[in-house]
């Protein structure tokens, strides 16, 4: 069994390769190559998931040692994997929700005539991102998070031709880079300190380990975690990157790859149990993203941004979640896939709108597409029900989870932790039932466009409204079926732990405060979008929205603390070096060209005039030799 | 008679064909010159022989006069070739090389 975990990586590896070389004769059947290949991943995936449940609770955790690849004396860095019941949660989730996403690009991307080459990068991206799952060490890790850093670029820019799809690409690809830095400082903290970045020895000996240290690689891995899942301060790039086609939101920018920062706090769980002001920093940027990234959602017009907003404020759930220890790690997790259902299901929805409406994204220029798209209505409608924590929906699970345990965090802080998660639960209820509304209620307002064709929504096609069926009932039943005895939870614990701690309110208080929440905040939506007609333009709103719809000038943040600032500095830079540094060069070299103009003039080919140097240069030799002897 | 006197003897012809090959410019002129200069040379050698009563100073005036003949023969093909080229032998004329 062991075997078949490189085959997971190496299918859709072989799809890039096969996809990205093979030129256009691959046009007419390279999409349902790459489909297949991720598919043939899923179905691996379902095989070697079963083969776990069959072993004991102890012995899930599968290695597979492929090769050494630098084995120096000290510094031993194997392609070798390691699956266990984190790692194949996470492959089952990607695989999963990938092929259904590999199967809508097939409808959603047919008139594109680049359409091979997007399932190549979609193809690459499946591979790095089951490599960063799969290492059993944080450097082949590394390498996976590099790949799907890439996949994401490509993809985000695959509209290359438009100004602002490769501008997001380019900013996707250097806000990220700030967060790999954090990871490549982190792995090599691992290395002085325990002489390897294997995830058995490093996990296992870092409760002996000094704390300062710790804090200091937990610190940077959450650095690397923020650039990766866009959390505070690094969460610029998510909104931009609604610029790639809406699979890609859907797959990367929603269900799996921007969550790879929590599965990488979760995995290195160990790290942060023992440094508990690196703990409180992951509580502190979760919380704050979580409440950040809702009311950006709640301001954008762009229904692809409202739900990068929502993203963000879901992974902020997470990353809060996972800062509380063993009582978050196993529902910070529960959350990720289930969101990963419900908001991929989402994304989808929204792509299948956009492309019945001419690709239009605002949303003040919808209304009413219940009528015209019931699939895609009633299977959005079921991912937003998930989403707000409409109860015995999966998201109500895996959310009122993460809330409960906000509060068993205890004292003080959990209450501040559970009020906030509440207050996100009622801007969540708000930004969705919004969306909703907008999007599929109300009166029809969209209008011909410059060329004076009129959108005529319909429903989109069988490959398209597959994948949307399956992850509304993933969006529906997921969440009760992990919550069955816990069974979700009872699966991690081996690798996460699993703690309740001791919340000063019930499990049913919470529940029924978490609904009592989300009823606020659709009955304030449905008070503002419901029961008018939505303005086409949007009004100015107040000063709140304006900024939420800069997003909440983070661009402006950034420009005026980095971008100017660097620009200034490199302005003084290149003054002084062509002031300082290639003045001394170049008047070095105009000193000896001089010198040499001068001297040449010696040489004037007069034979007589060489004699004359050449007899004074003897005298004056013989003349030297002489003094010295007299002296 | 002194051997010192071969030595004065042998610096003035030294210095005779010094200030021929620098003021002289006709290249047959120079090369006798320069015969008359390695002749003192030759002169010096043998005249150290005798002063030191042993035989290194006339074995290098054979050598000096071998080397001497080679060059002569060298050195008039030269000039030959010089003098049809251009119906000159001055030395000034051939300034050529020069940047």
């Amino acid at each position: 069994m062991e075997s078949l975990i490189g085959l997971l990586v190496a299918a859709p590896l072989l799809g890039a390769l096969v996809l990205l070389t093979g030129g256009r004769r691959l046009d007419r059947a390279g999409h349902w190559l790459g489909t297949a290949l991720a598919a043939t991943s899923f179905v691996l995936a379902v095989v070697l998931f079963f083969d776990l449940l069959g072993r004991a609770d102890g012995d899930r955790t599968l290695h597979q040692h492929l090769f050494s690849w630098v084995p120096v004396a000290g510094f031993q860095a194997d392609i070798a994997f390691q699956l266990d019941q984190l790692s194949m949660t996470f492959v089952l989730l990607i695989t999963g929700v990938g092929s259904l996403i590999h199967l809508y690009s097939v409808g959603y991307m047919e008139h594109d005539p680049r359409r091979r080459r997007f399932f190549g990068y979609l193809n690459l991206f499946l591979a790095a991102m089951l490599l960063l799952v799969l290492a059993d060490n944080y450097l082949l890790l590394y390498a996976g998070w590099e790949g799907v850093g890439l996949a994401s670029y490509l993809l985000i820019g695959f509209w290359q031709d438009r100004p602002r799809a490769a501008t997001a690409a380019k900013k996707a690809f250097i806000v990220n880079r700030v967060g790999d830095i954090g990871l490549s400082i982190a792995i090599m903290l691992m290395f002085t300190t325990f002489g390897t970045f294997a995830f058995g020895p490093v996990l296992s000996s870092a409760a002996e380990t000094g704390e300062g240290t710790l804090t200091a690689i937990g610190l940077m891995l959450l650095l690397a975690a923020c650039g990766k899942s866009a959390q505070v301060p690094l969460q610029s790039w998510l909104g931009d990157a609604m610029e790639g086609p809406t699979p890609v939101s859907a797959l990367i920018h929603a269900a799996t790859m921007v969550t790879a920062g929590v599965y990488l706090v979760v995995r290195s769980g160990a790290i942060f149990n023992a440094a508990p002001d690196a703990q409180t920093v992951v509580i502190v940027v979760g919380a704050v993203t979580l409440v950040f990234g809702a009311i950006v959602g709640c301001a954008k017009d762009d229904i692809k941004k409202a739900l990068a907003g929502s993203t963000m404020s879901q992974i902020g759930y997470m990353m809060l979640a996972a800062g509380l220890g063993p009582i978050g790690y196993a529902f910070a997790i529960m959350h990720l896939v289930t969101h990963g259902f419900f908001k991929a299901g989402l994304f989808l929805g929204a792509g299948s709108v956009m492309h019945g409406m001419n690709d239009e994204v605002d949303m003040r220029k919808y209304g009413g597409l219940r009528k015209y798209m019931p699939v895609t209505f009633i299977t959005f409608g079921l991912a937003y029900l998930a989403i707000i924590g409409f109860p015995y929906l999966s998201g109500f699970f895996s959310k009122d989870e993460i809330i409960y345990a906000g509060f068993a965090k205890g004292g003080t802080q959990g209450w501040i932790l559970g009020s906030v998660m509440l207050l996100g639960a009622a801007l969540t209820a708000y930004y969705m039932t919004r969306i909703m509304l907008l999007t599929f209620f109300g009166e029809k307002r969209w209008q011909p466009d410059a060329h004076g064709h009129e959108p005529h929504p319909h429903e989109s096609p069988a490959t398209m409204t597959i994948p949307m069926i399956v992850l509304a009932i993933g969006s529906v039943g997921a969440g009760f079926a992990f919550n069955l005895n816990e069974s979700f939870a009872h699966w991690l614990e081996p690798v996460t732990g699993l703690a309740h701690g001791d919340s000063p309110v019930g499990h049913g208080t919470v529940s029924l405060a978490a609904t009592a929440v989300m009823v606020i905040g659709v009955g304030a939506a449905y008070l503002q979008y419901g029961r008018r007609p939505a303005p086409v333009v949007a009004p100015a709103g107040s000063f709140v929205t304006r900024a939420a719809r800069r997003d909440l000038l983070q661009d402006d943040f950034n420009h005026a603390a980095f971008v100017t600032p660097g620009t200034y500095l490199t302005r003084g830079l290149v003054y002084v070096d062509h002031k300082l540094v290639d003045g001394v060069v170049n008047g070095l070299a105009a000193a000896f060209g001089g010198l040499s103009g001068r001297l040449r003039r010696v040489q004037n080919g007069y034979a007589r005039s060489y004699a004359v140097s050449m007899f004074g240069g003897a005298a004056v030799l013989i003349a030297v030799t002489l003094l010295m002897r007299a002296v | 008679m002194s051997p010192d006197n071969y030595l004065y003897l042998a610096a003035l012809l030294f210095t005779l064909g010094a200030c021929g090959v620098l003021l002289r410019r006709n290249a047959i002129v120079v090369f006798m010159c320069i015969e008359l200069m390695l002749n003192a040379a030759n002169l010096a050698l043998v005249a150290f022989s005798r002063m030191h009563g042993n035989l290194d100073g006339q074995i290098l005036a054979f050598f000096v006069m071998v080397v001497a003949a080679a060059e002569v023969v060298v050195g008039l093909a030269i000039i030959v070739m010089l003098y049809r080229s251009r119906h000159s032998a001055s030395v000034d004329d051939a300034s050529l090389m020069k940047l």
